[in-house]
């Protein structure tokens, strides 16, 4: 019944190359998850604060990132905006679709946090003599890191899982550089295997770290 | 006069009923494997709150891994995986099966939550009311643990129809697959990448808005 024969040697051979792609991979997950939470802090900020178009700019940002699929969003950023004169290399076709994601699913994160820290707090802050930026920086940012901790935490492994997707727009990172080694050699199951381990690795290791770093920096 | 053969042509009436029809395949094979996930998500979130360290080794770091490798890695490795152990299945019973796990891995954690989320002075309420165990856990535990996680349930369930989208990768033509053939024939990826969000945020919008409502109603 199973006459299948794996060969593991060519996935070997080009071990190195995968493992470099997973670096690349890594890149770009970290890549859009810093220009994510800039961006989400300012359209949380902008959605709580604004009124008129800066906040419904906002809104719709959140809501159109977080109700449609993230291909969606690569292919709108790849052939979409491709039509409109605008060629993108699939490096930024890919940290751009992951940012606007990640933006709008932070966003709402960080709205959240900073709701669940009360207005006494900034009213406290002001009575000692801090101004406005001094407040935000130095009483608010630290309660809401707190409890955003964790969600961004697991946003940066969903932005290392949908990284993957750079396979179907046709950026080399670790799923897409696996699917050219295995279209070359037909080694496809013994490729995607090795594949699903190094992203399991990789995972695990960011959620490993992620407890070290909330151990050391939550102690009180 | 010799006639012309044109490869591209214009967005016409057919290709709405294309983009229709592709839609409804979208919707049928999220509604199958999420029905599917959910019910088995349900006993392995039981299996993980009964079954103690023992569950969590087993059922638990196996649900872990297809939590934490892509699943457009899940699809390609299970598709090319079948054939070896003498399966030969469509693209469409593959995707239902990855994703029906994948749903499956995802509720357990939810459904273990809605079941903690019951205190238990009120399951041993139930029991020296003189219910049985399966009366408990059928009359107290699922309304009230249910309620209580049916915001969390929602959110799998709208990532699960938006990740329906990567069954396309095994040749499934489902909606996003459907624009993409329509945009290499037509060259109009504005027009219709705009009608395939459109179908998404007009699936997913409403519904998340009602699991929002219901949180906020839930937590007064």
């Amino acid at each position: 019944m199973f006459e299948y024969n794996f060969h593991w040697r060519p996935v070997l051979k080009s071990l190195p190359d995968l493992l470099q792609a997973g670096l690349l991979t890594l890149e770009v997950a970290v890549l859009s998850m810093v220009i994510g939470i800039t961006i989400g802090l300012c359209l949380a900020l902008m959605r709580m604060k604004l009124e008129g178009p800066l906040k419904w700019f906002a809104v719709s940002w959140i809501e159109v990132a977080r109700n449609t699929p993230v291909l969606f969003q690569l292919f709108f950023f790849g052939f979409g905006l491709g039509a409109a004169g605008v060629n993108l290399p699939p490096y930024v076709i890919i940290v751009a679709g992951l940012s606007f994601n990640c933006a709008g699913y932070l966003a709402e994160n960080f709205r959240g946090g900073f709701q669940a820290v009360p207005d006494t707090q900034i009213n406290a802050a002001r009575c000692l003599g801090m101004n406005g930026w001094q407040t935000y920086t130095r009483i608010i940012i630290p309660q809401v890191f707190r409890i955003v901790y964790h969600p961004i935490t697991n946003q940066m492994v969903w932005a290392v899982l949908m990284s993957s997707l750079g396979m179907m727009i046709g950026f080399r990172e670790l799923s897409g550089e696996t699917q050219f080694f295995a279209s070359r050699t037909f080694r496809i199951f013994e490729y995607f295997a090795v594949t699903a381990v190094v992203y399991y690795v990789i995972v695990k290791l960011i959620l490993g770290s992620s407890r070290l770093l909330s151990a050391r920096l939550f102690r009180y | 006069m010799q006639e012309t053969i044109t490869f591209f042509s214009g967005f016409s009436t057919p290709d709405l009923w294309f983009l229709a029809d592709a839609a409804l395949k979208t919707l049928w094979i999220s509604v199958l494997s999420i029905s599917i996930g959910t019910v088995l998500g349900g006993i392995f979130g039981w299996m993980l709150h009964e079954g103690k360290w023992m569950a969590a080794l087993t059922v638990g770091s196996i649900l872990d891994i297809f939590r934490s490798v892509p699943l457009i890695i899940q699809l390609v490795l299970f598709y090319n995986f079948a054939p070896m152990v003498g399966l030969s299945l469509d693209p469409f019973a593959s995707g239902v099966v990855i994703l029906t796990i994948y749903t499956a891995a995802l509720v357990s954690n939810v459904a273990r939550g809605g079941i903690e989320a019951v205190p238990v002075s009120m399951r041993k309420a139930s029991r020296s009311l003189g219910m049985s165990y399966w009366q408990d856990l059928r009359h107290i535990v699922l309304p009230i643990g249910g309620r209580a996680v049916f915001p969390a349930w929602i959110g799998v369930v709208l990532g699960v129809m938006k990740d329906s989208a990567l069954v396309s990768v095994l040749g499934y033509v489902e909606l996003l697959k459907a624009s993409q053939i329509l945009i290499t024939r037509t060259q109009e990826p504005f027009l219709i990448l705009a009608l395939a969000g459109a179908f998404y945020f007009a699936l997913s919008y409403p519904i998340s808005r009602y699991a929002a409502k219901f949180e906020q109603r839930w937590a007064q």
